[in-house]
């Protein structure tokens, strides 16, 4: 289509203005986090850094930011092993109830966490409580690493797609064993997808609020739990700033990274879902 | 060769591990199977299953003096949330707010995507513009959520940018529900649009040309056609999260009440999950209702 130059221009503002409009609010909450102000004012009058020292010294932070880090470590490293034993059996072998595996393995993002949440709160519930496992950060593995599965698998499934099977079968014909095939061969073909994969679920995970609320217990607190139980407490709108800042900040590096590994960050379920 | 060790011998060179390989080369079944059990078990019976007790639950009542749940099966949930005046008001609302999100966005994504997929010539341009669309994906759902509180709230930044202009902001209300939720959900609506742009042949909008139409009418009836899956696939998400999302609207929406809230209200407050699993079935019937009606137009290849 031949373009005006008019109408170019007209689309080049419209696109310019839609990615300040995704952009400006969070550089109002970094800009905001050196304001001065102990309550809320815009714009910010004079600058300090006391609300990040308070952020990096505050307990219930630190204990917050520790209990995300496990729970999505542990949900990182049980999706990325189900969610490649899924994409290699998907990609390489035809089987009954193939199309509905991959369907129910979009299922735990296409439905919304709330629903998510409520499935396994009444499941474990129903079936672990009377087994004597009590909800805690075992629970909030379980339940992040059902949502955590997909992305392992649709990294994993386009990379194992694009680089087909004629490399394996090379090495099979030089008398290659299905392990060593997988370790010289396959493996390198496909672990950068794999890191893009497990970067993607751990930040998933570390941002996920939903289904934590209904699968965590007690004395459980996740960094996201924490923004959002201090949000409704007064005084803490600065500190609130701060983490919310230090977190934007910190994913911007690893996000970017498993983007640039990933093949074509052009697919929602390839690069991202739910909260 | 590994293709002829029927039997393992001792001579050869690397022992056991080379047997089992051997056995799962000549057994793809047995592979398979391998990789399947542990998946299955966790998706059939951890998920699934899941989702087959909250359905069960929904059939339960709880005691009303002690809290415990009685398993004996009634309608009385769903007759609750039928004959409750304001679960309609609740619904349709949420409905509503869904609707408008997605508009939105659908307005705010196709141009963006047209911008990136079309007009840009440069690859590092586009990559560059598809990448700062999805970044903020991962900024961190409560982060972005106080971002719009800061946005929204009384003497906030947008009465702030308003003040010239003699105006003043929305205020926190369905309105901030509304913008936060299309703010939160616009890559999902992106994504699905820009990779059908890029699928779509340049060839097609330069015959279009030719035969003399311009650019509007050529968008109008070549463009905006073959987008239609992308822009399904896009309501898919940006539909399914609203309808799930009872966050936004308790930190932007002052007392605004959205479905969700029913089901997480009565989880938590009111302790009565067998009418939170009752309610948490109209968002499943809705995104599967959705599904089914729009899978003959291809957007579930979208996603």
């Amino acid at each position: 289509m031949t373009i005006s130059r008019r109408a170019r221009w007209i689309l080049g503002l419209i696109s310019a203005a839609v990615l300040v409009f995704i952009y400006f609010p969070l550089v109002v909450v970094v800009v905001n986090s050196f304001n001065a102000s102990k309550v809320f004012s815009w714009p910010p009058t004079s600058f300090t850094t006391e609300w990040w020292t308070k952020a990096a010294t505050n307990d219930g932070v630190r204990a917050a930011i520790l209990t995300s880090v496990k729970a999505a470590s542990g949900a990182t490293i049980i999706a990325l092993l189900l969610g490649s034993m899924i994409a290699f059996a998907v990609s390489r072998y035809r089987f009954f109830g193939r199309e509905p595996l991959s369907f129910v393995v979009i299922l735990p993002i296409a439905l919304p966490g709330i629903v998510t949440g409520i499935a396994l709160n009444s499941s474990f519930n129903t079936v672990l409580v009377p087994l004597g496992i009590s909800f805690g950060l075992f629970t909030v593995i379980l339940g992040h690493a059902t949502f955590c599965i997909v992305v392992v698998f649709n990294n994993l499934l386009a990379r194992l797609r694009r680089t087909g099977t004629s490399f394996e079968e090379a090495a099979m014909d030089l008398g290659a064993g299905p392990f060593q095939t997988f370790r010289d061969v396959t493996f390198p073909a496909v672990r950068s997808a794999l890191v893009a994969g497990a970067l993607l679920a751990f930040a998933l995970s570390f941002d996920e609020i939903v289904v934590t609320t209904f699968t965590s217990g007690p004395g459980i607190e996740t960094l996201p739990q924490w923004i959002f139980n201090n949000l409704f407490r007064p005084n803490q709108g600065p500190i609130i700033n701060a983490v919310a800042a230090a977190v934007l900040v910190a994913f911007i590096a690893p996000v970017y990274l498993a983007m640039r590994m990933s093949d074509g960050p052009g697919r929602v379920t390839q690069v991202g879902a739910e909260p | 060769m590994a293709l002829d060790t029927t039997t393992p011998t001792a001579t050869s060179p690397e022992g056991s591990p080379r047997s089992v390989s051997g056995f799962l080369y000549r057994h793809p079944r047995v592979r398979l199977a391998g990789l399947l059990t542990a998946p299955m078990f966790w998706l059939v019976v951890l998920y699934l299953g899941s989702l087959a007790i909250m359905v069960l639950a929904s059939f339960w009542s709880t005691d009303s003096f002690t809290g415990s749940l009685i398993k004996n099966p009634t309608l009385e949930n769903y007759q609750t949330l039928f004959r409750g005046q304001v679960y309609w008001v609740i619904a349709a609302r949420t409905v509503g707010i869904a609707l408008a999100v997605t508009v939105i966005d659908m307005v705010l994504a196709v141009p963006l995507a047209f911008m990136a997929a079309k007009v840009v010539r440069s690859r590092r341009i586009r990559y560059a513009i598809v990448i700062a669309v999805t970044m903020p994906l991962w900024a961190g759902y409560l982060v972005k959520g106080y971002a719009m509180q800061t946005m929204f709230i009384n003497n906030g930044v947008i009465d702030w940018i308003l003040e010239p202009l003699g105006l003043k902001g929305p205020g926190l209300g369905l309105a901030a529900v509304v913008f936060s939720l299309a703010y939160l959900w616009l890559p999902y609506m992106v994504l699905p649009v820009y990779a059908g742009l890029e699928r779509l042949p340049d060839s097609l909008l330069e015959a279009s040309a030719d035969l003399g139409a311009s650019a509007g009418h050529t968008f109008r009836s070549v463009v905006l056609p073959m987008i239609v899956p992308s822009l399904i696939a896009g309501s898919i998400f940006t539909f399914s999260l609203t309808l799930g999302d009872y966050i936004m609207v308790k930190i932007v929406g002052g007392t605004t009440q959205m479905w969700a809230n029913v089901i997480y209200d009565n989880v938590g407050v009111a302790n009565n999950l067998p009418l939170a699993a009752a309610a948490a079935l109209f968002p499943i019937t809705v995104v599967v209702l959705y599904l089914l009606a729009v899978r003959r137009t291809g957007a579930l290849e979208n996603l």
